[in-house]
């Protein structure tokens, strides 16, 4: 899953170098917290979260097969 | 990007040497010359290696493709992609025997690739460009449905004389209605709402 995020939001950045992701995990969800170099966060939200939104939708349709947990992406600084 | 300075005894001498360690052709790159050089008196005195700038230049579609291939393979999905290219619109079409994943609830999956690919592409792209993604043909069929979901909304109206207002669509799905329905007398079409939650309503007249 990490590796999907990355394959998607590397070639959207500035500095791909400075995108990390974090796994906060209980027993009903997961969350990955991605941190990305301050200026390359409106990139990745996007106008009116547009990318966000796309980003989500792509994650979480790869997660609805692969994990029977609630997937969750927060976008941080 | 990917770029290099290097000298040689002439212009072209240096070019070739960064070609070689660049591995690439001519064609693919651009050439900045820097300095051309001088031969010098008996080619000792005075000399001075030429040096060029190489710079590899990027094929915007290709970078596009490989991120579709490489974000579908992440999903554990291999993909064939064709590609067309008419003017500034640019075709991606996805074979897979897992299309279904890509596709998602009413396309949903699909858009946001889609949208997310176009932003790829015109990262590298000098000029603006319009990317379709399309999955063994399901624009086509989504375009027949919506066209008969269209119509028999329209005849509901009509019959109920009351307005019906449909799911929030993307605007090349609304405009299918809207001109579905643009020659019918007894029907009128408009959009409510701020995209991504625009929906269309239909109104008998």
């Amino acid at each position: 899953m990490i590796q999907l995020i990355e394959a998607i939001v590397k070639p959207l950045v500035d500095h791909p170098d400075d995108v990390n992701i974090k796994v906060v995990e209980d027993d009903a969800r997961i969350t990955y917290k991605l941190t990305l170099n301050k200026s390359d966060i409106g990139k990745i939200i996007g106008k009116q979260g547009r990318v966000a939104k796309s980003i989500r939708t792509i994650v979480y349709a790869h997660a609805q097969s692969t994990e029977n947990r609630k997937v969750y992406l927060d976008i941080t600084e | 990007m990917k770029q290099m300075t290097a000298t040689g005894q002439t212009v072209d001498e240096a070019v070739q040497s960064a070609l070689s360690d660049l591995h690439t052709t001519k064609d693919r790159v651009d050439i900045v010359v820097i300095d051309e050089g001088k031969k010098g008196i008996f080619g000792i005195f005075g000399s001075r290696l030429a040096v060029v700038k190489v710079t590899m230049k990027v094929d915007p579609i290709e970078e596009a493709r490989n991120f579709l291939i490489n974000v579908c393979k992440q999903m554990d999905i291999n993909v064939t992609i064709e590609t067309n290219v008419e003017g500034k619109h640019v075709f991606f079409n996805l074979a897979s025997d897992k299309v279904g994943y890509i596709i998602g609830k009413r396309g949903q999956t699909l858009n946001a690739l889609q949208n997310i690919t176009q932003l790829v592409l015109n990262r590298h792209s000098e000029q603006f460009m319009i990317v379709t993604l399309d999955a063994e043909n399901y624009r086509k069929r989504r375009e027949e449905s919506l066209v008969l979901l269209a119509n028999r909304l329209a005849n509901k109206a009509v019959k109920e004389k009351k307005e019906i207002s449909l799911e929030p669509m993307p605007s090349n799905e609304r405009r299918i209605i809207h001109s579905t329905l643009a020659d019918n007398t007894k029907v009128k079409t408009y959009s409510v709402g701020m995209d991504p939650n625009r929906y269309l309503v239909i109104a008998p007249k």
